[in-house]
């Protein structure tokens, strides 16, 4: 086998409509190297966390159904496993850790028997190893004064903390894949970069792949080599981080990326922004997807979906790229935005 | 000590504002009472026209400053003069004059919007409580009002729910605005939006404080977004305002080692621009019981002896460049040279 450790391959994922399914992921293809770190960045309604949550098999539980198309871990094809099976690999091969920590622990336990539940259920160990493998999980996730703190309950933790929990548990039985759903959303800058820190030094150090999900190019840009951006329930661009950057190849990405505000960029100017809203899933327009927000769309892209098409070391999908980079249309311009009138 | 300029106007003028909360805690029979210092003797003015920007993480109490200002919550102590008259002394018909001319945007577009109103009654409502306009003249108010804020004015009898999150703020701002305020507390505005519509939003504020002439409080804890649309900043931690200057100050050249931290954690959107990370370690103490001194000494990579001891107040550095440290970093200083040339007695 490659050294993939993840390939999804046209992933269709769809929620139980009134009218039949609406699609939420339609089409997703992307891989992931071991020891890479890939950022899926999106809006909301992208379709960026049920993604993460068919990875996981976890849709079924929502309500949701993968409709089509292949995930292989290892090789493995995970969309036919059994729910049995799919236990065993969830949270041992592959583990998440969510946005909201408060939400995800269990108010009732303690720490300490929630991560030592997630070392018990993977590994045949008496309860007393199960209890020092958790002090040094705590302690690896940079938690001081580990014993005081498996006596606590999630509500005695700060936001911070508690996402270190989270942490520690997904690392219980040493994952060969994190996939972290915004997991520092919820938190303040300062702990924000902490927790990203400890990612960082949990890639370095012990080779695990990870996954992140975010909706903050900011935090993409600073983690990941490669980043997917996907719109409304499709992959619009993958690109190395550096080359996104440099020359985005999608008008959605360019856009994305002009909206925010620079740190270093001029004060009180309009900012750019991309006419109109996300569409609603049950109501995604014909053709391309972005197209009645793209300021670059044409009949064609009306009416036909371009596929996303492989460029050298990136993909896009999107009709015009070329002519787009001929004109010298994409390069990011932060600079002449135009206060919205309607 | 007072952060004023006399070349400017003030029409807010903070001094020595105070809101505490009392929580108990302790058993039944070791019943004990907590004072939480949600703001802690905040004093400062807003001139006339400007754009005050407040930033600091949760819990700090920017959004509580916030209200307190426009008194929707009562402060515990202090003064808040508003074109000169203390508005803490007013009372009902008074107060109610004072809402026309101070209004406040949420941060939430989902829950500060009555789903049972149409958006026309929302904003409606504003000329029914002040007894501005009826009939006709209310109904012609609200279209203008919608046309305003960049919505379809023949939208007013739509329901909330209808609208996308970018187009209910935008419904939040034409409420606030209805009564033509001078005064406006944006309370994280544009935090719940998407990116792409996000600049929607501010772009309409800035336009509209332009065009009107507003004065506006903006507090938010995205620090790109502050920098972009405030003319100065001000950075709270626990309940108090620990610098505070104009906006290229705060940004180019931090006095405070909380604000220099602060500013380098940042996720920046460009990979090439490689900053020196410092990151702060441990978490925001709890208010109930906040350290000795400086309360920002047990995360402060510079804190000494003095920091324990003494609580430092609010002192102009450099031109209109307040802070309250009692080792601020110098013009041009990188939090990074100081830790290297200063050592501390934390790390």
């Amino acid at each position: 086998m490659s050294n993939k450790i993840l390939e999804v391959k046209n992933l269709v994922t769809g929620y139980q409509g009134k009218d039949g399914f609406v699609k939420a992921v339609d089409g997703v293809s992307f891989d992931l190297e071991k020891g890479e770190t890939i950022c899926i960045v999106g809006e909301s309604g992208s379709g960026k966390s049920v993604t993460s949550m068919s990875i996981m098999r976890l849709v079924e539980f929502e309500n949701g159904k993968i409709l089509d198309g292949q995930i292989l871990f290892c090789g493995e094809e995970l969309s036919k496993k059994s729910n049995e099976e799919m236990r065993q690999i969830r949270g041992s091969k592959i583990s998440m850790i969510f946005q909201e920590p408060l939400t995800a622990l269990n108010p009732v336990f303690t720490i300490g028997k929630q991560i030592t539940e997630a070392i018990l259920f993977h590994r045949s160990t008496g309860k007393k190893e199960a209890w020092q493998r958790a002090e040094e999980l705590v302690r690896l996730v940079g938690i001081s004064d580990p014993k005081q703190r498996l006596k606590q309950y999630p509500h005695e933790l700060s936001g911070g903390m508690r996402q270190r929990v989270m942490i520690a548990i997904a690392l219980a039985s040493e994952p060969d894949l994190l996939i972290a759903d915004e997991p520092t959303t919820a938190l303040d800058v300062t702990i924000e970069a902490q927790i990203l820190e400890l990612l960082r030094s949990l890639r370095e150090e012990r080779g695990m792949s990870i996954m992140l999900i975010t909706h903050d190019i900011g935090v993409a840009a600073e983690m990941a080599k490669r980043i997917i951006i996907m719109y409304a329930g499709k992959v619009m661009e993958v690109a190395e981080t550096k080359d996104l950057f440099d020359q985005p190849l999608h008008p959605y990405s360019k856009g994305l990326l002009e909206s925010v505000p620079r740190m270093a960029g001029e004060r009180g100017v309009p900012l750019k922004s991309i006419i109109g809203s996300i569409p609603r899933l049950n109501e995604v327009p014909p053709g391309c997807r972005f197209s009645p927000r793209c300021p670059f769309a044409t009949k064609k892209c009306n009416q036909q979906e371009p596929a996303l098409e492989t460029r050298g070391t990136r993909q896009v999908a999107c009709w015009h790229v070329d002519e787009l980079i001929e004109k010298d249309l994409l390069a990011i311009n932060t600079e002449g935005g135009v206060p919205i009138e309607s | 000590m007072n952060p004023n300029q006399p070349s400017k106007e003030p029409l807010l003028k903070i001094e020595n504002l105070k809101k505490h909360f009392t929580v108990k805690s302790g058993g039944y029979f070791n019943k004990k009472k907590k004072v939480i210092k949600a703001v802690d003797d905040v004093s400062f003015t807003i001139y006339k026209g400007e754009t005050l920007g407040l930033v600091g993480e949760s819990g700090c109490g920017k959004s509580t400053l916030g209200r307190n200002i426009l008194r929707l919550q009562e402060p515990s102590g202090g003064k808040v003069y508003f074109n000169d008259r203390n508005i803490l002394t007013y009372k009902n018909r008074e107060l109610r004059k004072l809402r026309k001319q101070m209004q406040i945007i949420y941060q939430d577009p989902f829950s500060s919007l009555n789903p049972r109103f149409t958006i026309g009654q929302v904003i409606g409502e504003m000329y029914d409580i002040h007894g501005f306009a009826k009939g006709a003249e209310k109904e012609n108010r609200v279209k203008e009002m919608l046309e305003l804020v960049g919505l379809d004015p023949s939208r007013n009898t739509s329901f909330p729910h209808e609208f996308s999150g970018g187009q209910r703020q935008r419904v939040g701002i034409a409420r606030a605005l209805a009564l033509n305020p001078e005064f406006i507390v944006a309370d994280e505005p544009v935090s719940a939006l998407d990116v792409s519509v996000q600049s929607q939003v501010l772009n309409l504020l800035m336009k509209l404080k332009k065009d009107l002439g507003l004065t506006m409080l903006f507090i938010a804890h995205g620090l790109n977004v502050v920098r972009h649309i405030s003319d100065r900043v001000g950075v709270m931690y626990l309940g108090k305002i620990v610098e505070l200057s104009e906006t290229d100050n705060i940004f180019d050249s931090p006095a405070h080692p909380y604000t220099a931290a602060l500013l380098s954690t940042v996720p920046e959107v460009d990979p090439r621009l490689k900053k020196e990370r410092i990151i702060l370690k441990g978490e925001v103490p709890s208010p109930a019981s906040p350290p000795s001194g400086c309360t920002f000494r047990t995360r402060c990579p510079l804190a000494k002896e003095r920091c324990k001891a003494e609580v430092p107040g609010l002192t102009e550095v450099r031109t209109n460049h307040f802070v309250s440290c009692h080792y601020p970093l110098e013009d041009g200083q990188t939090l990074k040279e100081v830790i290297v040339s200063r050592g501390s007695v934390n790390s």
